[in-house]
């Protein structure tokens, strides 16, 4: 059945992939400095960066992961699909409009502002580095098996595949390419899993009341309660509160609050995002369930055990092999524009807060810094290629919770802090940024999904397969107690400066 | 009263409504948590002839919540807090 469907497939993704380089060629044209570069000059409009937000958010893990998990196990995705947005609003309170006053490319320049560059600078490079690595492996995993599953192509061919397309576009395009990849991509994105859902909708008078109650008729009461995935408690709250609090710390969407004129059209750009993402969630609900009914869970598990073939399935029973065929794309498209996000703030915390600011301390030539950034990227891109490899068959959603939990611990406590906290110093920042990241990481591996499923021991250490309710509070109390034990005049100080600029921009 | 002390209070009133909007947001999202955590049951409890649970209704609406509290915070923003900032950077410039 999926064999039949490569020839739309292929030439749906052939014909993204080729409008996409010449968006790339196109800015490449108009990628002449750093702030091109790193930020699209800083000329992206509302509505434009709410998709691009939108695009760089939805991965292939909500697409087909979370879809699949509500076509599998019922009401325990549908938890999934809440968790995913609610760092959003949280977003926009809190950090995206003094994160655009006070910054240029990435959130360390926000956290470093009134306090000492190195330290902060590595740390935050530090931190970045392991949730865009983390990341990383879970979008090129996915697109590894995706691909296998879909062309037919083998896992190792399409990693490949992909590491070099997204190489190509921020390479040559930079944030100007990237941007247009994301905005076309959410577009896609977001009119394919609408037209699925209304297709699926038109079976059940349009009414999900109906599509539900049919769920219930062929699963019984369990499809619409908690179960298997939520039986550890902890395990829940702990997933809950890295989702919450790592969105706002992660940093190829912080990155994306750089790309706008000014803090307003920051503040309207995620209102736009949180809105797409939403209606996207919401419509996976339908998607899963209608997975569920008229494809059947047995036959979604038969041809992938993580069920993340349910939503192509849904297309092919819906729309026959044409319409599979350009979900099967559109799912591609995904990881490529994510793994481009990733890869591009990766590149600006190594060019502009690791060789900018402190191997040349501040002092650095445009063109050094575009070319410093251009060999991050490609060693980026080798690195995304050989985690890829090196984690093939890992469980995708488990590790994108985990790169969340490092975003939450590491980056957002000290963000937070910074623009808020007149008493944090750089001893507190840096040690808060480079405790959560080492904690996190260390408890990652020591928990069951890791320890015992990867590595072959009888037991966990660590008993949650998320660490963020241990590693998220022990951040902020880092952070405080070394900012208090050793106080920093110059800091407290430089805050009413920050304060004023955070808030009324740069003119103020 | 003087520039500095009325950066203050806009400023003090921006983290104020972010911080009680995110209370709101948290207070939404870990109770749909906690529910589903601690009182399955409940959450598994059916409602409409058993089409719908009330945890699935709970799910949506924590879903509708997040847009709705960030347009409730730019509406605010734009009404507000903007015109605040603008004539406060007004001033400056004229000093």
């Amino acid at each position: 059945m999926i064999e039949e469907s490569n020839a739309t497939a292929i030439a749906s993704f052939i014909g993204f992939v080729l409008i996409t380089l010449g968006i790339t060629y196109w800015a490449a044209r108009r990628t002449r400095t750093s702030a091109e570069f790193f930020a699209a000059g800083g000329r992206v409009s509302a509505l434009q960066n709410g998709l691009a937000l939108a695009g760089d958010y939805m991965s292939a893990a909500s697409f087909l992961g979370i879809a699949g998990m509500v076509a599998r196990s019922g009401f325990d995705g549908l938890i999934y699909s809440v968790g995913w947005l609610v760092g959003w609003p949280v977003m926009t309170f809190l950090i995206a409009e003094p994160l655009r006053n006070l910054g240029k490319y990435t959130f360390a320049d926000v956290v470093a502002y009134r306090l000492r560059q190195r330290p902060v600078r590595i740390a935050a490079a530090i931190s970045t580095l392991a949730v865009v690595a983390m990341y990383l492996i879970a979008q090129m995993v996915g697109a590894g098996n995706l691909i296998h599953l879909l062309f037919g192509l083998h896992y190792h061919v399409a990693i490949v595949i992909v590491g070099a397309v997204m190489l190509a576009y921020v390479l040559f395009g930079g944030m100007i390419a990237t941007t247009w990849v994301q905005i076309i991509k959410a577009a896609l994105l977001l009119l394919g899993a609408a037209v699925l859902a209304v297709l699926v909708l038109a079976k059940f008078g349009m009414n999900p009341l109906e599509l539900f109650g049919a769920v219930r008729e062929k699963y019984g009461d369990a499809a619409f309660a908690p179960g298997k995935q939520v039986a550890n408690r902890w395990d829940t709250i702990s997933l809950g509160i890295a989702l919450m609090f790592g969105t706002a710390g992660l940093p190829h969407i912080l990155m994306r609050f750089y790309t706008v004129p000014d803090a307003r059209t920051a503040r309207r750009s995620v209102a736009y995002a949180t809105s797409f993402i939403g209606f996207f969630y919401l419509v996976t609900f339908v998607l899963g369930f209608g997975a569920s009914v008229l494809v059947g869970r047995e036959a979604i598990v038969a041809v992938d055990k993580g069920g993340n073939m349910a939503a192509p399935l849904l297309a092919n029973v819906l729309g026959g092999t044409a319409f599979l065929g350009v979900i099967s794309a559109i799912a591609f498209a995904t990881i490529l524009a994510v793994v481009a996000g990733l890869t591009l703030s990766g590149a600006a915390a190594l060019a502009h807060d690791v060789w900018g600011q402190v191997v040349r301390d501040g002092k650095i030539t445009e063109r050094e810094q575009l070319r410093v950034a251009r060999i991050a990227t490609v060693g980026l891109a080798v690195l995304a290629i050989a985690l890829g490899a090196a984690f093939e068959g890992q469980n995708v959603a488990a590790i994108v919770g985990q790169a969340f939990a490092i975003a939450a611990s590491a980056n957002f406590p000290a963000l937070l802090l910074s623009m808020t906290w007149r008493k944090l110093t750089t001893r507190g920042a840096a040690a808060s940024m480079v405790i959560g990241t080492v904690t996190t990481l260390l408890l990652i591996v020591l928990c069951p999904t890791v320890w015992v499923d990867l590595l072959h021991n009888k037991e966990a250490v660590f008993p949650l397969a998320n660490p963020g309710i241990i590693t998220v509070p022990l951040a902020f109390v880092v952070a405080i107690a070394i900012s208090l034990a050793w106080p920093e005049p110059a800091s407290a100080k430089g805050f009413d400066g920050a304060r004023e600029r955070m808030h009324l921009g740069h003119a103020g | 009263m003087d520039e500095r002390e009325r950066l203050e209070k806009i400023v003090a009133r921006r983290w104020r409504i972010g911080a009680l909007l995110t209370g709101a947001m948290m207070a939404a999202y870990f109770g749909f948590i906690l529910l589903v955590a601690l009182a399955k049951s409940t959450a598994g409890e059916l409602l409409a002839d058993g089409r719908v649970s009330v945890g699935i209704v709970l799910g949506a609406v924590v879903i509708v919540v997040a847009p709705v509290l960030t347009a409730v915070y730019v509406r605010w923003a734009n009404r507000h807090y903007d015109p605040a900032v603008k004539q406060l950077r007004d001033l400056g410039d004229k000093k």
